[in-house]
């Protein structure tokens, strides 16, 4: 699949619904998780209907992302594995981030800065899916020691913070980098997008048309 | 509970107002336990049953005293019999284990949920059943393994000191029960000097390692034992040489907490800044064009 008249084709339909379905639960379980995280942030347990009920849907809830994840994984793992244009785009990173494109190499469908963002979550929501048992106390309580719940707990607080340190800087891209966000919500991006920020995968679309 | 006392109340889990201050000289309380003198009669927990209105389910015996085996949701206060060789002498050692009351609680640092544990100004450490979310994160605070999530309701129960006899001036059911008084209720002070006079005679009659159990990792408690052999509390079924809480629980529940937060505010601000400093990063019209000619105007 190429391009048609509404551009070039980045996301099937499957592949954004699977997007969509771990953002939501991301969001979901970052604001539950936050508010069981700090006193101050607590009230965010009204979202969930109370306390008890934040407690009870956020493990639930982490399922939903882990099996949503591993689809993302299983789709998109094998186009993120690092190259020597990465490590180019990397030492150039001072650049991108002033927005000026001389001199950076024609990149295939992901950036650096975006496979970093894969591989972060793919090993922080493993981790977290990991200590996230450790802690489910309804199912899991008798299997594990006092240490090793404390240990849990901190690993899993960690973790959390690094998937929405890492979170921000994906949103933040697709809000910084115009024409992003429509690969997602349509699945298609403009040529001139293509052309600008992943070339190399442009013109591999091109010539399998 | 929580609202008459308010002002009686020291600390609060997972609140950042701060607490009452305006009433002054209250009295800290503290329950001690002779460990020699207990008989290991159990009245003390038939005691805490009946006052707090509670049945432990029929459960089975497997050959030891200990009925039940350990604390549970119901079973507040729990006896543990300990046969110990010291020296030619074979010493059964029996310890009430329960809540201790510590000064510097771990469960209430852990806590979560606005309220659901407290410490009253007189070192009572309650759990507020309504406030509790039935996390767990007190069971991960306490470095005695004391409080217990029901099955049943998922809310953390222990000891409460008896905080509802105490408020109107009576001593905790188990005191009361106790046919050898073997537990002793009163100030802390009081308990302390009343601890010497029988660590003194316990010294008198060959115990030379007697004295008293007020661990100083947890900043004192308000259950003290004394104990025969306060050099090795190990012996007593596993009472901790030096509890203190988790050091992990105290990265979690300390410098973790504004730390990430800060870096959570500080990516959101970078963001912010980086957008209307530098902009954003828009396609040209000359990219449009040449993805036209390498795709031979089939683009958009
Ligand atoms: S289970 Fe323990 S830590 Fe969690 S809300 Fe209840 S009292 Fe607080």
């Amino acid at each position: 699949m190429s391009e048609g008249p509404q551009g070039v084709s980045r996301y099937t339909t499957g592949a954004r619904i699977n997007h969509w379905i771990t953002a939501i639960s991301l969001v979901l379980l970052a604001l539950s998780g936050l508010a069981l995280f700090h006193p101050s942030l607590f009230f965010l347990t009204h979202l969930f209907g109370g306390g008890q009920a934040t407690r009870a849907i956020h493990p639930w809830i982490g399922v939903v992302l882990a099996v949503s994840f591993l689809g993302m994984f299983i789709r998109f793992a094998a186009l993120n594995m690092w190259n020597k244009d990465d490590t180019v785009w990397m030492k150039n990173l001072g650049k991108v981030i002033n927005n000026q494109d001389e001199g950076l190499p024609e990149l295939g469908k992901y950036n650096a800065g975006q496979k970093l963002v894969f591989w972060g979550q793919s090993i922080l929501i493993v981790l977290l899916f990991a200590s996230g048992i450790v802690l489910w106390d309804v199912y899991f309580e008798d299997m594990t020691s006092v240490d090793q719940k404390r240990l849990a707990a901190v690993a899993h607080a960690l973790c959390a913070i690094g998937a929405i340190l890492i979170w921000i800087v994906h949103v933040y891209a697709a809000i910084w980098v115009k024409g992003t966000l429509r690969a997602m919500t349509r699945g298609t991006v403009s040529g001139g997008w293509a052309w600008k920020h992943h070339r190399k995968w442009l013109r591999e679309e091109t010539r399998k048309s | 509970m929580a609202t008459l006392q308010s002002l009686d109340i020291r600390r609060r889990s997972a609140s950042t107002e701060a607490p009452p201050q305006i009433r002054k000289g209250g009295v800290e309380v503290a329950k001690l336990i002779d460990v020699s003198k207990c008989i290991g009669c159990k009245a003390c927990q038939t005691a805490c049953l009946t006052w707090n209105d509670l049945r432990e389910p029929v459960g089975v015996t497997d050959g030891v005293y200990d009925n039940p085996r350990d604390l549970t949701p119901t079973s507040w206060t729990v006896m543990k019999f300990a046969e110990v060789e010291t020296g030619p002498d074979l010493e059964w050692l029996i310890r009430k284990d329960g809540c201790m009351h510590c000064d510097d609680p771990g469960c209430l640092k852990a806590c979560p949920a606005p309220g659901a544990i407290v410490q009253y100004t007189n070192g009572i450490v309650d759990f507020v059943s309504e406030n509790c979310i039935g996390c767990g994160y007190c069971v991960k605070g306490c470095p005695f393994n004391v409080p217990r999530i029901s099955k049943l309701d998922r809310k953390a129960y222990k000891c409460t000191l008896c905080s509802d006899r105490v408020a109107v001036g009576q001593a905790p059911a188990c005191a009361k029960a106790c046919p050898t008084q073997a537990i002793y209720f009163g100030s802390k002070e009081d308990m302390k000097v009343h601890a010497e006079g029988r660590i003194a005679d316990l010294k008198s009659r060959g115990y030379k390692n007697a004295g008293l159990y007020d661990p100083p990792g947890v900043g004192g408690t308000h259950v003290m034992y004394v104990l025969h052999h306060a050099d090795k509390p190990m012996l007593y079924s596993g009472l901790p040489e030096n509890p203190r809480i988790s050091p992990l629980v105290g990265v979690w529940k300390g410098v973790m907490k504004p730390l990430s937060l800060a870096a959570i505010a500080f990516a959101g601000a970078f963001g912010f800044l980086h957008y209307i400093t530098k902009g954003p990063n828009e396609v040209a019209e000359s990219d449009e064009r040449k993805a036209a000619e390498l795709t031979g105007g089939r683009g958009a």
